[in-house]
């Protein structure tokens, strides 16, 4: 379809023709000014003699549509919104491929770029809005596009006939539907995105981590946290270099970073403008014969990048044009994602937490989230992916803000359960299900099977999971299950959930999480709470650490540690003190120091005025009252003396205490000290469930305390006696024998291996301590003394672990990484007011 | 209350999401600024209604943070205590605009003094 070549003559826009009506002058043929004039027509079709022009050489398309055209699903015919006839029908005059270049508002004309002049009586600005470029080298080389218009979808289909590899830039909605369509048509895609999670303007994390892993599913690359240095070619474009130096091979490159208000000619017109034109609650900017609308425009202090606004302001600008003023209020927005087979919904707020209460269901299985926030009885915001049939029902009880609690026992689960009968009882709405009606969908249980089974004498959830599957594997049926229980069994069943879970966040206890994320390969906490159907957004402080640790031990080497989930103390490497300054403990091998160690920590002493400096019960010494601000400093003095960090802060392997042994001791029997330093630089900087101490004593009169740590070795003179599950804390607990070895290099194995069992088994923050009186002796026995292969593969898996855990954290902060962490925000001068309002 | 003036503290990429930084104040009280989950920034006095512990240390999740001293949970929105614990941070208005973030001027003095 050719749309080229004008459809009026210079005559019929600057001249009336003897048409006595006042003239409407349009400046842009998108959706925004086709749809004011459709507005118009509606109410008073006879009013205004009416003109518009284009800068594209189309009629009136559906831009939002292009995402469509571009994935091969839609023609350009098919999003066409007004086709000539309509223009011709309603007398509209149609200038395309010739932008307006100039207003003249003194005149009442406006200039194209072809030279062609036209009066206004009234003119509209409906320019929309432009693609913004990122200012990196390289921009301006062919094959970087934008993706706004026809001609741009032109372009990524032409370059997609060819092939190879695309990156898009931007992981927004318009970044990830370009990304879609580029990979459909064959290209091989990464997309780049600045932030750390997909779409964080609409989405929340669980939402945007489900929407990654799709879009991975369909072969698509995407970086997060990925900042653009320059796009890299000669005569064409050939990659993207990012700052942390990757390249990215790209024979096209789509920068989808976002969109500007189009407010050029109307600045230069000397329209008042501020984020965008500013215009009135009719549309109308600071001069009266001068409207605007859509993308373009700012009202209230708002501009807006969505489609459905243009709809209310479009009618507020014909009431006013027809002389009956209505007056828009501003939108409430919400988006789709149009990528097709991922359906994603966003409107409103979608926070947890606070005044605001969150409505959460996930079903793993199908991968379904949904989330509405709701505040004071009204929802505020909804998230759904996955199964976005309610959107636009959730969307409109917000925008109206209906009470919902009559219905919020059933809202998440949509409109047709919420309002079907109007059944406000969720038992009742459980017992009108049919017998067929599928409860667990992970193993395809229906409601008739639930209650047989029940009935058949299994009258706990237990027993039902054991019995017939259904809650047994991600979980998210359990209430429904339970109401199936309580319907049965009536006042029977009293309620249960007798497993001790991880936290209030889940349903799941410690040992079904970790099995889990071993079992199907989870990698993020994202992923494990929607996966395992948490019901928070972003879980609390007690699940967090815990899942961050269970993924690190599952995952040596391949889980990036997630700082936000880390208690203070591992965070900052130094123990938070009750005034809010950090105590600082460097490593002494073995309890072992030097005169210039001892020389190192006294100038720190005095550098940094600390207030006090203690020995500690593992042989080392605590220097006290250190400021966050100082803590790289002297990180760094103390590196430079050849000291790292103890890890006095951490759940972790804390000292190694030793006595003098053999080499000094009358009654030593083996070098005690020489074994310590040992095991200390083997297991130093591994994470455990909780601390972890050590000790090993060169003669039963066991000066090092051996028998209270979680790992004790006593030396005899036949070998050495391994000890295990001591504690000198709240509950003094001695240690259990283990087994008696005949070497050093026997201690060192099986301490690796006992230590491993504890990492993968013990649950977070359980000492070794309760966990050996949790488990049995017997059990640690038969993993560490009776299976050798087992053992060793402990003991292997322990050492793997070490190869990415004994890097000094303290010369990481020293040299710079995280300063953040160390650095206020910025200052705050109250002289410097920014802006007044 | 007079609500004025704003004051850019700095740049909301800057705040590790689910994490906090901090913004001293001349001769006053330092001010914790949040940004949650969901791209929020609140701004908090950096103290704990229990034992003053500086809760820009602490865990944020969902819109809380949890004391780094004695784990008590503290809402964002409010600065009230959540749960079974009583007590309340003051909380000051702030606001982010292209990127920035903006505390109140007048509040954060008066917060802070």
């Amino acid at each position: 379809m050719d749309f080229q070549g004008q459809v009026v003559s210079d005559d019929d826009t600057d001249d009336a023709g003897g048409d006595p009506r006042p003239h409407l002058v349009v400046v842009g043929n998108g959706m925004a000014g086709c749809r004011a004039i459709e507005e118009l027509l509606d109410r008073d079709p006879g009013r205004y003699r009416v003109t518009i022009f284009g800068a594209e050489p189309h009629v009136n398309y559906n831009r939002i549509m292009l995402s469509p055209v571009l994935a091969g699903e839609k023609t350009f015919e098919q999003i066409v919104i007004n086709d000539r006839a309509w223009y011709d029908d309603n007398g509209i005059a149609l200038v395309t491929d010739d932008p307006i270049v100039a207003i003249d508002r003194a005149e009442r004309t406006v200039r194209a770029r072809s030279g062609r002049t036209a009066r206004y009586d009234k003119l509209l600005i409906a320019t929309g809005s432009d693609p913004f470029i990122i200012p990196v080298p390289g921009k301006d080389l062919p094959g970087v596009i934008s993706f706004r218009d026809m001609k741009d979808v032109d372009h990524m289909l032409a370059a997609a006939d060819k092939g190879g590899d695309a990156v898009v830039i931007g992981g927004g909605l318009l970044g990830l539907e370009a990304a879609h369509g580029l990979s459909l048509r064959g290209m091989k895609v990464t997309v780049l995105h600045l932030m750390p999670t997909l779409m964080e303007r609409q989405l929340d994390e669980a939402a945007s981590w489900l929407l990654k892993s799709a879009l991975e599913a369909r072969g698509q690359t995407i970086l997060t946290g990925a900042d653009t240095a320059e796009i890299v070619g000669e005569d064409a474009v050939e990659g993207v270099r990012l700052k942390d130096g990757r390249l990215i091979p790209a024979s096209l490159v789509v920068m989808a970073v976002g969109i500007r208000p189009s407010v050029a000619l109307a600045r230069e017109a000397g329209l008042a403008v501020g984020r965008a034109i500013q215009v009135d609650d009719h549309m109308v900017t600071s001069d009266p014969n001068v409207l605007a609308v859509g993308e373009c425009v700012e009202h209230d202090g708002q501009v807006y990048g969505l489609v459905a606004p243009l709809w209310e302001m479009c009618r507020a600008l014909a009431d006013g044009l027809v002389g009956k003023p209505s007056g828009y209020r501003g939108s409430v927005t919400s988006t789709k994602l149009k990528v097709s087979g991922i359906d994603v919904f966003s409107a409103g707020e979608f926070g947890g937490g606070g005044e605001s209460e969150d409505i959460v269901l996930r079903d793993a299985s199908r991968g379904v989230y949904k989330r509405v926030v709701v505040r004071d009885d009204r929802i505020v915001g909804a998230v759904l992916y996955g199964d976005t049939a309610d959107g636009n029902w959730y969307f409109d009880l917000m925008k109206k803000g209906e009470d919902i609690s009559p219905v919020r026992d059933l809202l998440i689960f949509g409109q047709a359960f919420a309002q079907g009968g109007g059944q406000a009882d969720p038992k009742a709405a459980v017992a009108a299900l049919s017998d067929d009606a599928e409860i667990c969908g992970c193993n395809g249980v229906s409601k008739g099977k639930v209650v047989a089974t029940i009935e058949a004498g299994a009258c706990t959830l237990d027993a039902v999971r054991a019995t017939c599957k259904a809650s047994a594997s991600c979980g998210s049926c359990t209430g429904l299950v339970e109401q199936l229980l309580s319907l049965t069994l009536g006042d029977e069943y009293g309620g249960e959930r007798v497993v001790r879970t991880l936290c209030k966040c889940t349903s799941f206890g410690h040992a079904d999480v970790r099995r889990e994320i071993v079992a199907q390969g989870m990698k993020s906490i994202p992923e494990v709470m929607q996966r395992m159907s948490w019901s928070t957004p972003d879980g609390c402080a007690s699940c967090r650490p815990a899942l961050n640790y269970y993924l690190l031990c599952a995952w040596p080497g391949e889980y990036q540690d997630d700082q936000q989930s880390r208690f203070v103390n591992e965070r900052m490497h130094a123990n938070i003190q009750k005034d809010g300054t950090y105590s600082v403990v460097p490593r002494m091998w073995g309890g072992i120091t030097s005169s210039r160690e001892l020389r190192a920590i006294a100038d720190v002493v005095e550098k940094y005025n600390a207030p006090m400096v203690k020995v500690t019960g593992g042989q080392r010494l605590d220097i006290f009252g250190i400021r966050k601000e100082d803590l790289p400093a002297v990180w760094a003095d103390l590196n430079a003396a050849g000291m790292v960090s103890g890890h006095a802060y951490g759940k972790s392997l804390r000292t190694v205490k030793t006595c003098v042994g053999s080499e000094w001791c009358r009654f030593g029997t083996q070098d005690s000290t020489g074994l310590g330093v040992q095991i200390e630089r083997m297991t130093w900087g591994s994470w455990m469930p909780h601390k972890f101490k050590i000790a090993v004593s060169g003669c039963p009169r066991n000066c090092a305390e051996a028998t209270i740590k979680d790992f004790g070795v006593v030396c005899v003179d036949s070998g050495y006696e391994l000890h295990v599950g001591g504690n000198g804390g709240i509950k003094v607990r001695a240690t259990d024998l283990l087994c008696k070895v005949a070497t050093e290099q026997q201690a060192l194995d099986y301490c690796a291996a006992f230590i491993q069992l504890y990492r993968e088994d013990a649950h977070y923050l359980e000492r070794t301590a309760p966990w050996i009186e949790r488990v049995g002796l017997d059990y640690i026995k038969e993993r560490i003394v009776e299976d050798e292969v087992g053992r060793e593969a402990l003991t292997a898996r322990f050492l793997y672990s070490q190869s990415f855990s004994q890097e000094d954290p303290w010369a990481a902060r020293a040299a710079g990484a995280e300063r953040e962490q160390h650095a206020h925000l910025g200052e705050f001068r109250p002289l410097e007011a920014i802006a007044a309002e | 209350m007079y609500i004025g003036e704003w004051i850019d503290v700095g740049p909301i990429a800057a705040i590790p999401m689910r994490g906090a930084r901090t913004v001293p104040v001349a001769g006053g009280e330092e001010v914790a600024l949040f940004r949650t989950g969901d791209n929020q920034v609140f701004a908090l006095l950096n103290r704990c209604p229990h034992k003053h512990g500086p809760l820009s240390q602490g865990i944020v999740h969902g819109h809380a943070v949890s004391c780094p001293l004695h784990n008590w949970r503290i809402s964002l929105a409010t600065g009230e205590a959540l749960g079974e614990d009583r007590g309340c941070t003051p909380t000051i208005p702030v606001k982010v605009t292209g990127g920035r973030v903006l505390l109140c001027r007048a509040s954060t003095l008066k917060a802070a003094a």
